[in-house]
Formats: C-alpha cells, structure tokens, sequence
C-alpha cells in the first residue's frame, strides 16, 4: 500500500487547453504530488461554474473571464472564486465562412490571418452587404463571459464595427460550432481549437485570424475554484498547482506532440480524430484548406512563471464587461477583478518569489510603447 | 412578467422522475397541477421527461426543441417549472438568452443523484433555493418548488436589504465629504456645513445626496 492520495474532482470541457488536466492526471503528475485527480467532462461553461459553486467539482478548466463574473454577482449561481493560476496561453481563432472569406479576400484582406487588415475587410464585406440590403450576419461565441466574446468583440470594434448592432452575436457549444457553420446556422464564429480546424479540414471555413495575433500571449483557460475551498485546502490547492506546472513544462515538449494529441483525441476526451488536434498543438496551422502557416506559439502551455495569472489579466477582463455592458464601472469591483488574478497562491506554491512587475496589456491595434 | 416560475435544472433526469412520480396522489387532488416547460433539442430526452411528468399527473406539460424565439415563448406561457437537462450542451446559449432578458432571475431547484452534506449546503450558499437528492428524502415535487420560490423571495429581499445598506453607507460617506469641504473652505462648524447643504438641496427641489455629489465631483474638478 502506498501512501494515501487526495482525492481532487475537477470538471473540463473537451478542448485542447484542457490539455495541462488530462496529462497531470495520464502522465502521473498529479499522483507525483499526492493527488488523485479525477476528471469529469462537462457539455457547458454554465455547468462548470454552476457544479464548482455547488461543490460537485474542487477545481475546473475554466473561461478566464468567468471567476469575475461569478465574484461579481454577474451571472447565477453567483460565488466567490480565484484565478490562480492561467492554464494556456491563446489557442482561440476567428473563422468565417468560405463565401464570406472569399469577398473578405477580394477587398485585400491578409491571407496570413493580421487582425488589422481582416478587420478592415470584414467591415468592407459588411458595408457592401448593407448596400444590397443583405441580412446581418450572425457568429457563434461559446459563452457571453468568454475570451472568445471579448476577442470577437474587439476585433470588430478595431475595424469600426459596433458588435452589437453590425453583427448577430449567439452562444453556441464549441463542438457543434463547425457543424453550425456548415449548416448555415452561423457565418462565422469564435472558439478554441480543435474546432476552428474542424471547419478548415471540412472546407467549409476559413480562418481569419487568431487570438495570439489579436493579444498576444493571453490567458485564455484558467484553474477555477471557489474562494472557500482555495481557503479550506490551501496545501491541496498548491500541490494540484505544482502537479499542472510540471505537465504543461510536459506538454510543451514538441516531442510529446504526437502521444498529447493521441490522449487528448481519445474517447474520454475530446473523442476526435487525433489529426484535428496536431495543428495547434504543434503550432502549424492551417488557416485554409492550402494555407498553411507556422505559429509556433498559436497555443501554449506553461508552467513556471508564465503560467502565473497577472492582475492586470483580471482588470481587461472586467474592462471587457464594462464595455460591452455586461457590468457597471466600478472601482470596488476592478480592485476585485485584479485581487482574483492575483499570483500570490501560484508563486507561493511554485516557490518562485516575486512574479515582478504586472505584465503590461498589449493588443494589436495598441502602439509599441 | 414571467418572473414567478421555477428554473429546475437536472443532474439526473431518472432522479427528477422518481422524485416526480411521488407527485401522483398529491397531483389527482389537485386542479390543472403545475405548468411545465421542458426545454430540451434531445427529442428523445425531452419526451422521457414528459412521459415521467404526464405519469405523475402533470398535464400541462409543454416541450421545446427549438431555440429560436425561446424568450418569447416563455413569456407568453409563463410557466411555473422551466426543466432545463445539465446534459443539455445549449445551457450556455438558454443562459445568455435569459440573462438578456432577465428571466434569470428566478428560484433555481437542482435534482441530483446523490450529494454529501458539504455540497448542500455550499448549493445553499450559492443561491440554489432547493437542492434534492435522489433517494435522500422522498418528496412531493410541488412543495418543493414553493419552498424555493418563497426561499428565493426571501433571498432576494436579503440582498436588496444589503444593497441598500451599501448605499446608505456611500451616501453617508459623501455627505462626510462634502460637509468636510464645506467646512474647510468657508470655515464652518459640521453642524453648519449640514445645514447648508441641506438648505441648498430645499431650495433646488434635490435630494441632499444629489447635492453632496455635485460638490465634491466639483471640488475634485477644481484639484481641492
């Protein structure tokens, strides 16, 4: 008999940034740490939060922009929760629907994906859709407090679009995403990948372009819990942090490429074909069918300091919600947003000392300082 | 308004329709029963549910597949139970539609299959205003869901108490302020610097408040 594991429930949704989870649990990282770390895969982001606020879940793969929303009474369900600690780095895209693309095209957008320059063409698309009296078009977006929403929503508003009025913007779960496009249901939409793939190896999308090239280096999945357990289980909290740090050190690894993107393709998983989650996860991206483009850091794990969260990560999140009207302006509720993005529980397991400065936000559109 | 009904979500739809049928002999007493509606594109779902609902004596039992006019249709029904599968991969969309129209703001039941004491009372904690367990207690379903409406009011009468509280404390903080100012600039006593704002706020049809803000969103202005 060995020693006595801890038990930890955590609830993820079938993408690849669930990733840093599935290894530390597959590659006995967690066990390393004194973790029995159980996984439950959810249908929705609503679930996640809603089965973490009741307890179901210890922890959960979660929209960065959700642990805000619920401290702030912004969504049901409402509890107190933390960030502490950001599980990928980018990952997410814009894809649009090939006849869109192809009049995107025509006007000059970028074939490599530069938010500018297809920004520019989706508007000039919409303004000659408008003339012709054609009906709005309509995207999907996985949550309304998502990273996808806000990266949707700014790269419209940078083209001098008005999200709310230019375009229709639905929820729709990321696995039926690419069949909704195909369907007709939607002309375009925002999620994490695999599901932008899908779309591109089925020809009926085309990439647009990608949220490392809207925010460069940005959380998009955090670990979410409760404030209570956080309090409750601080030894837990920081041992499963440490167990993530090291498999998402692994999952990095290029030569795991092909082994993390056969566990993540298997059945308990994002039961897929494993070729539609080497794309990303490798970094070679195809933005169409024959366009094939290298973004070594399209999708990135971490441990170590990057992946500790930034209080300034918090407080564009709840700048987002302010400006798309999802939450009051509020000094007392930015002090929170920034305080549930705080590195202290990170570094504090991790041994790291002083993160140092709050990283600076830089978005396309924003000068080189 | 349709503000009144119940949102159920199911963790198990079994555990629901077990809980469901004990609703039989309450339900032949009863006149019409409870109006439902069970939200739900997995035909197949939705018609188990149904089945188990009719079953129990609930006729008034409508289903939707379709989530286009969604908010609409709940409008216009305005049921007592909106039955929503945790299964159901458009809870996320059924979240964003009733958060535009504010229907989420009602009572919130969870059937689950089984749950520990910590996970009841962290569901209480989070507002879920009833949270039934499979196989703990055998209970009708309608008292249940007049428990939680009634949990739900109390809870909403809670935090509008503290919310108003809240407001009270910042009002008193900026009327603080702006007496300090007062006092400071034309060199009154507190007593005096209240009844100039006070008289101010009497003689433009204000509230004290109102004057209290102005003034110090003016002194800010002016750099003190």
């Amino acid at each position: 008999m060995g020693i006595k594991l801890t038990p930890v429930i955590a609830g993820f949704i079938p993408l690849l940034d669930s990733a840093v989870l599935v290894a530390a649990k597959e590659k006995g990282f967690a066990e390393q740490e004194g973790i029995a770390l159980q996984l439950i895969r959810e249908t929705s982001w609503a679930n996640i939060r809603d089965r973490l606020a009741v307890g179901h879940f210890d922890v959960a793969h979660m929209l960065a922009p959700m642990p805000i929303a619920a401290s702030l009474n912004l969504t049901s369900l409402a509890v107190p929760m933390l960030a502490p600690m950001v599980l990928g780095l980018g990952g997410n895209a814009i894809t649009v629907a090939i006849p869109i693309w192809r009049h995107m095209a025509e006007l000059g957008a970028d074939l490599d994906g530069d938010p500018a320059s297809t920004g520019v063409a989706f508007a000039k698309v919409l303004s000659a859709r408008k003339e012709r009296g054609e009906s709005r078009l309509r995207f999907g977006v996985v949550h309304p407090f998502s990273g996808h929403a806000y990266e949707l929503r700014y790269w419209l508003a940078a083209a001098g679009l008005d999200p709310d009025i230019d375009v229709e913007i639905t929820v729709v779960p990321p696995q039926l995403m690419a069949d909704a496009l195909a369907a007709g249901q939607l002309d375009g939409y925002c999620v994490g990948e695999p599901w932008n793939t899908a779309a591109v190896q089925a020809g009926t999308g085309r990439i647009a372009t990608y949220k490392q090239a809207i925010w460069p280096d940005s959380p998009e999945k955090v670990l979410g819990v409760t404030r209570k357990w956080a309090n409750a289980q601080p030894d837990t909290l920081s041992a499963l942090m440490r167990a993530i740090s090291a498999a998402a050190d692994w999952c990095a690894q290029s030569d795991h490429l092909t082994e993390l993107a056969q566990l993540l393709a298997g059945p308990k998983y994002i039961d897929c074909s494993s070729d539609l989650c080497v794309p990303a996860l490798g970094g070679e991206m195809k933005l169409g069918k024959n366009t094939h483009k290298s973004i070594p850091d399209f999708l990135t794990f971490s441990g170590g300091l990057r992946a500790a969260p930034s209080p300034t990560q918090g407080v564009w999140f709840f700048s987002q919600m302010v400006r798309w009207g999802q939450a009051v302006a509020d000094p007392e509720a930015e002090r929170q947003a920034a305080e549930i993005f705080s590195p202290e529980f990170y570094e504090a397991a991790l041994g790291l000392g002083l993160v140092g400065e709050p990283q600076a936000i830089r978005l396309f559109d924003m000068p080189v300082v | 308004m349709p503000q009144e009904g119940v949102i159920v979500y199911l963790c198990r739809a079994a555990t629901f329709l077990r809980c469901i049928k004990n609703d039989l002999a309450h339900n032949a007493g009863m006149r019409g029963g409870l109006s439902i509606l069970v939200i739900d594109d997995n035909k197949i779902r939705a018609s188990i549910i149904e089945e188990g609902l009719r079953d129990a004596g609930h006729e008034k039992v409508i289903l939707v597949h379709q989530m286009e006019g969604l908010v609409r249709q709940i409008a216009d029904i305005n049921p007592d139970v909106i039955v929503i599968d945790l299964e159901n991969p458009n809870r996320d969309r059924l979240e964003h539609m009733f958060q535009v129209s504010r229907a989420v703001q009602r009572p919130i039941a969870m059937f689950v299959d089984k749950a520990d004491s910590q996970s009841i009372e962290a569901a209480v904690d989070a507002g879920v205003s009833a949270y039934i367990v499979d196989g703990l207690k055998r209970e009708r379903v309608k008292p249940i869901l007049d428990m939680a409406i009634s949990r739900f009011r109390a809870f909403s009468k809670l935090s509008q108490d503290l919310e108003d509280a809240r407001n009270e404390l910042a009002d008193r903080k900026t009327i603080d302020r702006a007496k300090g100012i007062l006092m400071k600039s034309k060199n009154l006593t507190e007593q005096e610097a209240y009844d100039l704002l006070r008289k101010t706020a009497m003689n433009q049809s204000r509230k004290i408040i109102e004057v209290a803000q102005s003034l110090v969103i003016a002194s800010g202005l002016l750099g003190d």
